[in-house]
């Protein structure tokens, strides 16, 4: 391993020291970094992610532009040049390395731009207190983003019941942290799911929202492989795209979770190691079922006392949502199937107008039926169109949202748990204090100093749980705030798409008729 | 001369709907005086029975064997409606107050819809009968239209409809017989594979329009479920999100409605025209069996005649018989041309106008759509 991919604990601010190597924020050390940084970093635009130029201009000079400097003279073959100033963002030349091993190239990126991101995202939202939730949401509302990703040419390579899909992900983007503005990759649908995986052993515990894959299937993966080129496969595989697509742009959206070293490589590593946790019969997939029964007792189990009824409100107000979703979801799916029912019944009335058409001997009504054949020929597509727009734009919103809505619920469970690791590590420190009280009484001199050693440690860890309660309280009502605006941006920006569509539709089918009528009184 | 007849058909009160017990009244205001009515205007109460008893009567005469019977009314059937109104009882717990009493008025308004369709298509009968030259005289039509008290006309009993089905089986294995006689008249030959032919696809075509309209109308329902739902989904808080939903909403609150009529309409000009040139192909078909049946006949007179004179035995039996048949033949033959020529008028015309009032309300709802769309996207978009 080359030198500059060395783990070493992040520099403290003061120190100048010339490695670069800093940790990764997949590291699992990580965390321990963050509490280096407690103290020194000001209050950051937080974990706002990575795009926005004039982040520059808000970081403390002292933490960053170190860094910068320091990785500018050690990244020699490293795309990333950020040596004109403490801008990490500014235009970057970006030239693939090919003859470094991606994993270490990746290091190296993630070296340099890790600091920023394992500092902000991880210790910031401690750093945040004193900063107000109304400073959090005006800077919300400055992000735009720079990464657009796209799935697309869904492939079948291999056959038989070890074929499998293989879909093109392709970004295109402008940060810096990334080697190239345009790439691509072949992913396959595990992968998506190892990616999920990872993400949510590391990310949840800070509270964040991870955007959910698409669900596995069985059946329709089994039809797929098989080989069968019917419409239900070629459907499910489009399905199944759209939901990755919109899947990948959600993760890419959120600016803790593009800042995550393993989605970088998800988007640019050539050759992924198969991730193998996924399979549905793994071992690996038992164990998922048994640690989410047990989380679901331990749920039923805690009662916390809510010291803030925000959080409170809140989870009832998902709750709520999320029913009404899967309300709303189930009627569109049954227009979904109504409709796809009239695009069949109208095929076959086409037809038999046809027929009609065929039988009438007077020539001018034998016109006019044929041409109303036609018309409802036309109908047929725009009813096919019509379906495939509700189902595509409309009911797969709805049923991504019902998971999303899971998915924060979830996150207020991490902070409840935080809370019971708190209250657990209170009172087991009551319990040391006792001991030690019972071993003065006792007077046992020799037994004495370990009890003082076990309650400072628990101590610190009582202060620790604490802070972390508190640090993912933050994080969980920044990140609700940062999906209710997606949400309502989302659900915007697709209904009305939804509507369009339903325009366009009406608009041709006014054509349709309009060339019909003439038609019809040219009947003699 | 043909008179015209300015026709008030009028629903009487009819609260519950018991299947065929229902009555309406028929108000006839003929504008020119007929001989034989003994007033102007009148009006009587007649059940869905006596409409068939009168049918029956036609068909049963002898005198119109030449003439297209107009086919009778079909019975009044309010089952499904009855069923969804049932189902939505059932479902009361189950919605909102709102949506309860939204799908109640839905499920009036279609059985109000359905409601007058029937009787217009009463109506349609009797005029079709008013308006042939014969069959207007009838005295049996008069009866119908001016006896004011109850006709006693029971519906048939079981021997009776046993009967009635031991004669169909009989008629359509005699059809086949009868039908595989060539004709030597053109025009009749052709009629009749023209007329096999159009009946099939007629058939086929109306079931299959049913069957589309049909799932028009689940998907405008399904329609009036999203609108309720994104209304509740609005009403859950104030911010922008859910204004939005409740703008959406109001939205396919309108759009349904439209596609709603968009099937009801469609329904009325191009699923009941094609049911009704089914039954009107029917009544065709049968004159000309009854036609073919006729030529049989007149041709084992012939047979019979022949026989007898080559044994010189009832030769004036033969002949009254045969002379007989050859008359019944040849006036079938003269009015069943003139019937037929008649139908296939009718028939274009009906087509034409069905086909171009189809064309417009199908232009009308669709501009009504499109306008609610743009103006909504508009508000929309003027708000984000």
């Amino acid at each position: 391993m080359a030198a500059s991919s060395d783990r070493n604990p992040p520099p403290f601010p003061a120190a100048e020291d010339p490695e670069p190597g800093l940790v990764d924020p997949a590291d699992g050390d990580s965390d321990e970094g963050e509490d280096i940084f407690v103290s020194k970093t000001n209050p950051v635009s937080v974990s706002r992610g990575v795009s926005q130029p004039d982040r520059g201009a808000e970081d403390p000079p002292d933490l960053f532009s170190e860094e910068e400097e320091a990785s500018s003279t050690t990244a020699k073959s490293n795309g990333v040049h950020s040596d004109d100033d403490s801008d990490l963002f500014a235009e970057a030349h970006m030239e693939l390395n090919t003859d470094k091993p991606g994993s270490s190239a990746k290091k190296e990126l993630s070296a340099s731009s890790g600091p920023r991101s394992t500092s902000t995202s991880t210790q910031s939202p401690a750093a945040m207190q004193p900063t107000s939730l109304e400073q959090l949401e005006e800077e919300e509302a400055k992000d735009s983003f720079d990464v657009d990703v796209a799935i697309t040419n869904p492939e079948k390579v291999g056959d038989g019941m070890n074929a499998y899909v293989a879909y093109k992900v392709s970004t295109r983007t402008s940060l810096t942290m990334f080697r190239s503005k345009t790439f691509s990759v072949r992913r396959r649908f595990s992968d998506f799911l190892g990616l999920y995986e990872k993400l949510s052993v590391k990310q949840s515990l800070h509270g964040c929202i991870i955007p959910l894959p698409p669900e596995k299937s069985v059946v329709g993966m089994t039809k797929v492989k098989v080989g069968m080129d019917d419409p239900s496969s070629v459907e499910f595989v489009e399905r199944r795209r759209a939901a990755l697509e919109r899947y990948l742009q959600r993760v890419v959206c959120h600016p803790s979770l593009l800042q995550d070293a393993d989605v970088r490589e998800f988007l640019e590593r050539d050759d992924l190691p198969r991730a193998l946790n996924t399979q549905a019969l793994s071992g690996a997939g038992f164990l998922k079922m048994i640690n989410k029964a047990s989380d679901a007792v331990n749920k039923m189990t805690i009662k916390m006392n809510e010291s803030d009824t925000w959080f409170e409100d809140k989870f009832q107000e998902v709750e709520a949502e999320e029913q009404q979703l899967r309300k709303l979801h189930a009627v569109v799916d049954s227009l979904v199937n109504h409709r796809k029912d009239l695009c069949g019944n109208t095929a076959v009335f086409a037809k038999s107008m046809a027929m009609l058409g065929n039988s009438e001997d007077n020539t001018a009504l034998s016109r006019a039926l044929s041409q109303l054949a036609e018309v409802e020929d036309k109908m047929e597509q725009l009813h096919q169109e019509q379906a495939a727009s509700d189902f595509f734009i409309f009911a797969e919103l709805l049923s991504d949202y019902i998971r999303l809505l899971g998915a924060v619920r979830g996150c207020f469970d991490q902070r409840m748990r935080a809370w019971q690791r708190w209250q657990e590590a209170q009172s087991t420190l009551q319990k040391k204090r006792e001991a030690e009280a019972k071993l003065l009484w006792a007077n046992k001199p020799e037994k004495l100093q370990q009890a003082k050693e076990d309650i400072t440690e628990w101590e610190s860890r009582v202060t620790q749980y604490e802070r972390d309660f508190d640090r993912i309280g933050m994080t969980v009502r920044k990140e609700v705030l940062r999906f209710e605006k997606e949400k309502a941006k989302d659900f915007k920006s697709q209904i009305m798409k939804y509507l369009e569509a339903m325009l366009q539709s009406q608009q041709r089918l006014i054509k349709f008729w309009e060339a019909f009528l003439p038609e019809a009184k040219a009947i003699a | 001369m043909m008179e015209k007849y300015n026709r008030r058909v009028k629903a009487a009160d009819v609260t519950t709907p018991q299947s065929s017990q229902y009555g309406f009244l028929t108000g006839l205001s003929p504008q020119s005086t007929l001989p034989n009515f003994k007033q102007n205007e009148f009006s009587v109460v007649r059940q869905h029975e006596e409409f068939i008893w009168l049918h029956d009567s036609f068909v049963e005469n002898e005198e119109y064997a030449g003439y297209i019977i107009p086919p009778a009314p079909p019975r009044p059937d309010f089952d499904a409606s009855r069923e969804k109104l049932q189902k939505l009882g059932e479902g009361e717990g189950s919605m909102t107050k709102e949506e309860f009493t939204k799908m109640k008025q839905e499920l009036e308004a279609e059985y109000l819809a359905i409601f007058k369709k029937t009787v217009a298509m009463h109506e349609v009968f009797l005029c079709r009968v008013a308006a042939h030259p014969v069959l207007r005289k009838d005295l049996n039509f008069h009866v119908f239209l001016e006896y004011n008290q109850d006709l006693s006309v029971r519906g048939k009993n079981k021997k009776e409809k046993l009967e009635d089905f031991f004669k169909n089986v009989v008629k359509s294995a005699d059809g086949v017989l009868v039908a595989g006689v060539k004709d030597v008249d053109d025009f009749f030959e052709h009629e009749k594979t023209f007329l096999l032919e159009y009946h099939n696809r007629v058939k086929d075509a109306s079931a299959k329009s049913d069957r589309m309209i049909r799932s028009h109308k689940n998907a405008a329902d399904d329609i009036n479920r999203i609108a309720s739902s994104l209304y509740t989904l609005g009403t859950q808080d104030s911010t922008d999100l859910c204004k939005f939903f409740l703008k959406v909403s109001e939205l396919f609150e309108k759009t349904r409605k439209i596609e709603a009529r968009v099937a009801a309409d469609e329904d009325l000009k191009l699923a009941d025209l094609l049911k009704y040139y089914l039954r009107e192909s029917q009544a065709a078909k049968d004159l000309l069996y009854r036609r073919s049946r006729a030529l049989v006949d007149y041709e084992n007179a012939n047979k019979a005649l022949d026989k007898a004179r080559a044994k010189n035995r009832d030769v004036l039996q033969a002949e009254t018989s045969q002379q007989l048949c050859c008359h019944k033949f040849e006036k079938i033959s003269e009015s069943a041309k003139q019937e037929l020529i008649d139908f296939k008028t009718r028939r274009v015309a009906a087509f034409r106008k069905n086909l171009v009032e189809l064309a417009e309300l199908e232009l009308k709802h669709a501009k009504g759509n499109l306008q609610l769309l743009q103006s909504c996207l508009g508000v929309l978009k003027g708000n984000t």
